[in-house]
């Protein structure tokens, strides 16, 4: 079995390894080196500037500024919201309820539950971007929320929520929470899965409610799942953009009220010619996204725990 | 993969211990528990429905009267969709690409994954941290590099190059994820038909292959949806003839479109078009879609 091992090796990774080199590793290796010259993108000359291009990212209040704001925001706000809804819903529908034998399981309806919040989770970015559109288009155009709101007489933004300043970002969060919420819930819920029902029996029969079940016992147990889902949910949070491009009027508005960096990289790219600029753009989202992973592998670990 | 403890009923828990627990907590949290968990399904399903509801009322009817009922059906919208919209041709253009995408990106990867995982060799960590890294790469970055290099060898704006693309950037995880389960597979069998004579391609494809099922199937869910669902890319890959987009980008299209036409029952009736297969295979394949999108995420 010796023999032929290296051909059969060779064989088997030359063309997976070389298509991801060339359309993977190649290209974001050209982004670093695009991002210190003064490339448009379209010429075929172009000379290198040095860091130019990332001390001058910090001056552009008029699109980057902004959008490291608001990618900031929901940094913060997609996976804390996300996380809170998962865990909660998880612990209601697996161990919220329980059976006349005194057994634990969820909430009466759970199996339902679970299927309807997982739904977003499979249709595709458009589909959710249309839907949302127009709940919350204005009135004039039949939005959902805004024809609800004066149906029961109450005041709503003129122009729908996505064309309002104040509530543009909120709307696109809400979006991706209302789409994340399904797939953590059931990834929480495995893992609830796997701590053993003889605690929470050996807690109830000392005289432990809900509460203390869900804090003292399922949280810090799934400590390591919360961990793992912040990090998916900042790498989600960073990449924003499809549903501002589908959803928000000038892709990133009104007035830059809802542009992200993943917008801020796109227009660049592809609508101002700056491709330099762009690439600059996405090598400090790509740093971002790097620390945080390392952060929260290095400071968010615990003991492990063995069942 | 996940590790799970068999949960074991607790068959010899008397049903006395329950009065201990749950009367203090009051009926008052249960109800607001209750109540929370039937208002997020709702948040679900009431968009749906209404979308739905929409799709068969005429653009006037969308706009005058969003909360109403369709006053009749006016299935005019989904022909609309369908031949003005051109939903039908999206719908192939995206299974075409698709068929090829999909099978690849498995192919490769579970190649791939089977020599990191079963092989010894120079190189073999790097290769595998190489791929790994991949997944916290922001698409972002590498969209103009892409482009250019497709545009370079004369793959932009075609099927194969879009197709090539896909299985480039789906490799990482499912590269990540298979050679952690050709890890757990037992080397008993391997060596049994080793010493039966089977050469290393007969040893994968007819022994290592077949015992990778259920983490082959996991996965391939996890690639459809993905590449079904996949925007960005097309968007910039594909963005020269309208006529060849895949369904999420020729959706996108006609909501851009909608806003000078003005035809929004053809729009939503699209929307219901494109949703459909999903619903359906989500209904059949519920479980198994939940465990294959989330199997990578438990290690």
């Amino acid at each position: 079995m010796k023999h032929g091992r290296y051909p059969f090796i060779l064989s088997f990774l030359a063309l997976p390894v070389g298509l991801y080199a060339w359309l993977v590793i190649l290209p974001f290796a050209q982004a670093f080196q695009i991002s210190l010259t003064d490339w448009s993108g379209s010429s075929n000359s172009f000379d290198y500037i040095g860091f130019d291009n990332y001390v001058n990212l910090f001056k552009d209040e008029r699109f980057v500024l902004p959008a490291l704001r608001h990618t900031g925001i929901i940094l913060v706000v997609l996976p804390v919201a996300t996380i809170a809804l998962g865990l909660f819903f998880a612990f209601m529908l697996n161990l919220g309820g329980r059976s006349r034998q005194g057994r634990i399981e969820g909430v009466a309806g759970s199996r339902f539950h679970k299927v309807v919040y997982f739904f977003p989770q499979v249709l595709s970015v458009a589909i959710v971007g249309i839907l949302w559109k127009q709940v919350y288009a204005p009135e004039n155009f039949g939005g959902l929320i805004t024809g609800t709101l004066s149906a029961i007489g109450l005041p709503s933004p003129v122009n729908g929520f996505l064309a309002d300043k104040r509530f543009v970002l909120a709307a696109v969060i809400g979006v991706l929470v209302w789409s994340a919420v399904g797939f953590y819930l059931v990834f929480f819920s495995s893992a609830m899965a796997s701590i053993p029902r003889d605690i929470y029996e050996a807690a109830i029969i000392d005289g432990a409610g809900r509460f203390q079940m869900f804090f003292k016992i399922t949280l810090p147990l799934l400590w390591d799942s919360v961990q793992t889902a912040w990090i998916y949910l900042s790498i989600v949070a960073l990449d924003v953009f499809v549903l501002v491009y589908l959803m928000t009027p000038e892709q990133g508005g009104p007035d830059t009220a809802s542009e992200v960096v993943g917008g801020v990289i796109w227009k660049y790219a592809f609508k101002h010619g700056e491709q330099a600029f762009a690439s600059a753009i996405g090598v400090v989202l790509f740093f971002a996204a790097l620390s945080l992973a390392v952060v929260s592998l290095r400071f968010g670990r615990r003991e492990q725990i063995e069942y | 993969m996940a590790t799970e403890t068999p949960v074991k009923p607790p068959a010899e828990a008397p049903a006395k211990t329950r009065a201990s627990g749950a009367p203090r907590e009051g009926a008052v949290l249960n109800f607001f528990s209750q109540g929370f968990l039937w208002l997020w399904s709702l948040m679900v399903i009431v968009p749906v429905v209404w979308i739905v509801m929409s799709s068969f009322k005429t653009t006037r009817e969308i706009a005058s009267a969003p909360l109403a009922l369709p006053e009749s059906f006016h299935w005019q919208n989904f022909a609309n969709a369908w031949t003005n919209g051109h939903i039908g041709a999206f719908f192939l253009n995206t299974l075409q690409v698709m068929v090829f995408s999909v099978t690849g990106t498995m192919l490769l990867g579970a190649m791939a994954a089977y020599v990191l995982a079963r092989y010894q060799f120079f190189g073999n960590r790097i290769i595998y941290f190489g791929f790994a890294a991949g997944m916290m790469f922001p698409v972002f970055l590498a969209l103009f590099p892409l482009f250019k290099t497709l545009g370079n060898v004369g793959l932009l704006n075609t099927y194969t190059g879009l197709i090539i693309v896909y299985i480039a950037y789906s490799l990482p995880f499912t590269v990540f994820f298979l050679t952690a389960f050709f890890r757990t597979l037992p080397t008993g069998v391997a060596e049994a038909a080793i010493v039966d004579g089977a050469g290393h391609y007969r040893l994968f494809f007819q022994v290592m292959l077949p015992m990778a099922k259920p983490g082959l199937i996991a996965i391939t869910i996890f690639n459809i949806i993905g590449q079904w669902n996949q925007f960005l890319l097309p968007l910039v890959l594909m963005g020269r003839n309208p006529d060849d987009a895949v369904i999420s980008q020729g959706l996108a299209n006609l909501a851009m479109r909608q806003g000078y036409e003005g035809d929004s029952g053809a729009l939503f009736a699209g929307t219901v078009l494109a949703m459909i297969p999903i619903f359906i295979a989500y209904v059949l394949f519920q479980r198994q879609i939940q465990e294959g999108l989330t199997a990578g995420a438990i290690k």
